[in-house]
């Protein structure tokens, strides 16, 4: 069932005190997060942004309650909380990993992969901002072709790891890219991992103003624009099939991508790009859809393979 | 009651399962392997009404343990050497957060070059971390202790995660007779689980965000406070475990014959038991030594031995461990108690043992009988670093030891 704005909760999930930047895409994420899984959630949080966001204790900016843990361990301690939960006969509580590209595509990645590995009963969301901003926009596994960071001063030069392919690797349940522009999309999809077993894989596009270098009144017009362009497809891999969601349907269709160049010029980390490097960028998109368009044909699991797909604990 | 010959690995299952511990998380490491499987076996199979997860790495599994134990459920976990390392960041976490978990350390030594045998440098490297570390003698006191961790560290004025170290293969993997109490016993010994705060949807709770530098000095401050009152609790425990189930360990330390030796040996772990025979011998022979055996690192049991100090004519330390660059571990943390004392003792501390070199009762025989005949000699010296190199080594290492000069081992 669509999700319509005018059903969203009416309360305060963002609460004074939270040390956010203007057009900060996380505050965005972690309201819809609220939205899509109301009272019922709590969130583990390793180091990153949201760990500043949450403001000074022992108050907190953030309506929810945070187990706040080391950066390389927050799938694990949210395995072990939802156990935790189960043997207290609470399995009605949603274990949710708050987490960055950074804790999720590198240092998480090995906590991550086992815990899916496993079929933990949680949802991880990745909120990707595309590089290391808590600490100052150095580069991470997540950041794209070209992109400047304090680490990559010339810009990186290699691709963004494509996380949400290796978890459909690992045949979770559920495997899902959202973006903060669409929030309709992204509660929809949140509201569907809480109903599924097993483990919940989200991947939240991010645009960041401070590490982007853009306006920060743009957020959600960069955010939209990176799934217009084709760059941020946004899909879902469920019940062991892929399917492009609604938003992103006719991006399929090259000719009606909008031009890569609208997305880059308004994003100063882009300045310096010259035509090859687009060039490279829009090669990537091809290859990011012929893939898709592969897992999409992928044949749809039988029963006896369904078998293979996890369905958690 | 029944008593059962097991290895000190499954006396520490058995003391998990005694506990009824709810969410064990743990990587097998050699020589821990034997809990995991032992935890795993009687999980499966329905004896004990437990979550098992079987996590990647060490880091994950004292991440999982401690996340289960914030939801309120008792935890368990347990490593050795470099598991114990990978984990240091999330032991430190754990201490800070305040939630009492308990994890067994079967000790070994750490790489490079790989060596599974005993070693106290990986159980002494958390000390820092604001865990209570204690160390078992043997199988028996494996069990018991393990059990006293759950009580120790849920302890509202304690409310600090506790590790129980056991020699890796002397104990883990050596059988002795241990005797386990009955179950309904051990339920009524042992209350409900306690803890500071839980996290669940309806308490609000937010663990770890920041804090102002004064916040977070207040509570380092209330780390060492707990620190200081887990000396009372320890105490307090050990003699009602004594009173309830008849065994009882003298608390932070053992003494034995140590009430009024002139001579007196400090040391940790499964070999404490070598010493002690030695020291049979050395007082069947007319010498007047005894042993105390650190049973907490920490807190670190000061007035022990302080109280020890000030009344021995000299005081051998036993490490099998070292700081590099520093000295031995029991050592450096007793004589920071020196300067409070009027009469000071002669004093060697001893590095021996490391990566399970042997150290039997005739070792200690002759170290112990030496050391008595030196200060008996020259009075009183302070000799802190010795290093002990068994003679059947000596000749062998001797060309290749730039710093031969401190092995003064004479024989």
């Amino acid at each position: 069932m669509p999700v319509k704005l005018r059903d969203f909760p009416r309360i305060h999930f963002n609460m004074p005190g939270n040390a956010a930047c203007p057009g900060c895409p996380e505050s965005m994420g972690l309201r819809y997060v609220k939205m899509a899984l109301g009272d019922k959630a709590v969130l583990v949080i390793p180091a990153g942004c949201s760990s500043v966001i949450q403001g000074i204790s022992p108050k907190s900016g953030i309506n929810f309650p945070i187990l706040n843990i080391v950066f390389a361990a927050a799938a694990a301690a949210a395995s072990g909380m939802k156990a935790g939960f189960e043997m207290l006969g609470r399995d009605d509580v949603q274990v949710v990993v708050w987490a960055g590209d950074g804790g999720t595509a590198d240092i998480g990645l090995q906590a991550m992969s086992g815990a899916a590995e496993r079929g933990d009963n949680i949802i991880y969301i990745c909120v990707d901002n595309e590089a290391y901003m808590n600490t100052g926009i150095q580069r991470s596994g997540a950041t794209p072709y070209g992109a400047w960071t304090t680490t990559t001063w010339t810009g990186k030069k290699e691709h963004k790891k494509n996380v949400p392919f290796i978890m459909i690797a690992h045949d979770a349940p559920y495997v899902a890219t959202a973006s903060v522009g669409y929030p309709q999309d992204f509660i929809e999809k949140l509201r569907r991992a809480a109903s599924v077993k097993g483990f919940k894989y989200v991947h939240l596009h991010a645009p960041c103003p401070v590490g982007w270098r853009f306006d920060p009144a743009l957020t959600p017009d960069i955010a939209q624009l990176a799934v217009k362009t084709g760059l941020w497809p946004l899909f879902e891999y469920y019940n062991g099939s892929l399917k492009i969601s609604s938003f992103s349907r006719m991006y399929r269709n090259k000719q009606k991508r909008t031009p890569l160049k609208e997305y880059l010029k308004l994003q100063g980390r882009f300045r310096h790009l010259k035509e090859d490097d687009i060039k490279v960028l829009e090669a990537y998109i091809d290859r990011l859809w012929a893939w898709l368009d592969l897992l999409e044909k992928a044949p749809h699991p039988s029963d006896e393979m369904k078998q293979f797909v996890k369905e958690g604990r | 009651m029944v008593v059962k010959t097991i290895t000190g690995n499954k006396a520490v299952a058995y003391a998990a399962k005694a506990a009824r511990v709810k969410v064990v998380a743990a990587y097998p490491i050699t020589p821990q392997t034997t809990i995991v499987e032992t935890l795993a076996d009687i999980i499966e199979h329905g004896e004990l009404d437990a979550k098992m997860i079987r996590v990647e790495s060490e880091h994950s599994a004292l991440a999982a343990t401690l996340g289960a134990a914030t939801t309120g459920s008792r935890s368990f976990t347990a490593t050795s050497s470099h598991g114990l390392l990978l984990m240091h960041e999330v032991v430190w976490w754990t201490a800070g957060a305040r939630i009492p978990v308990v994890m067994s350390v079967v000790t070994r030594a750490i790489g490079p070059p790989w060596n599974i045998h005993v070693d106290h440098n990986d159980i002494w490297d958390q000390r820092d971390a604001g865990w209570i570390v204690s160390i078992a003698e043997d199988n028996q006191e494996v069990f018991d202790l393990t059990l006293q961790a759950f009580k120790i560290s849920e302890d509202p004025r304690v409310y600090l995660p506790m590790i129980v170290g056991l020699d890796g293969f002397i104990l883990s993997h050596t059988v002795a007779p241990v005797d386990i109490p009955d179950q309904d016993k051990i339920d009524e010994w042992l209350p409900e689980r306690r803890q500071p705060y839980v996290i669940t949807p309806e308490s609000g709770v937010v663990m770890g965000n920041l804090a102002t530098d004064e916040d977070y000095y207040m509570m380092r401050y209330s780390i060492q406070a707990a620190m200081v009152e887990a000396k009372k609790v320890i105490r307090e425990i050990d003699k009602e475990f004594g009173d309830f189930f008849s065994r009882s360990y003298g608390g932070l330390v053992e003494c034995f014959h140590c009430e009024n030796a002139d001579y007196n040996i400090v040391i940790s772990g499964s070999w404490s038991g070598d010493a002690k025979e030695a020291v049979l011998r050395l007082r069947d022979g007319g010498y007047s030594v005894g042993v105390m055996r650190v049973r907490y690192f920490r807190p670190w049991p000061d007035e022990e031995i302080r109280d020890l100090l000030s009344k021995s004519k000299g005081v051998l330390f036993v490490d099998r461990s070292i700081s590099f660059g520093g000295k031995g571990h029991l050592f450096t943390e007793s004589v920071t108690n020196l300067p409070a004392l009027a009469n000071l003792p002669a004093i060697r501390g001893v590095i021996a043992g490391l990566g399970g070199v042997d150290m039997g009762s005739e070792e200690f025989y002759d170290l112990t009988k030496n050391f008595i005949e030196e200060v008996e000699e020259k009075g009183r010296f302070y000799d802190p670093l010795y290093w002990y190199i068994p003679s059947v080594y000596r000749e062998k290492y001797k060309p290749r030891l730039p710093g031969y000069e401190l092995a003064h081992y004479r024989r």
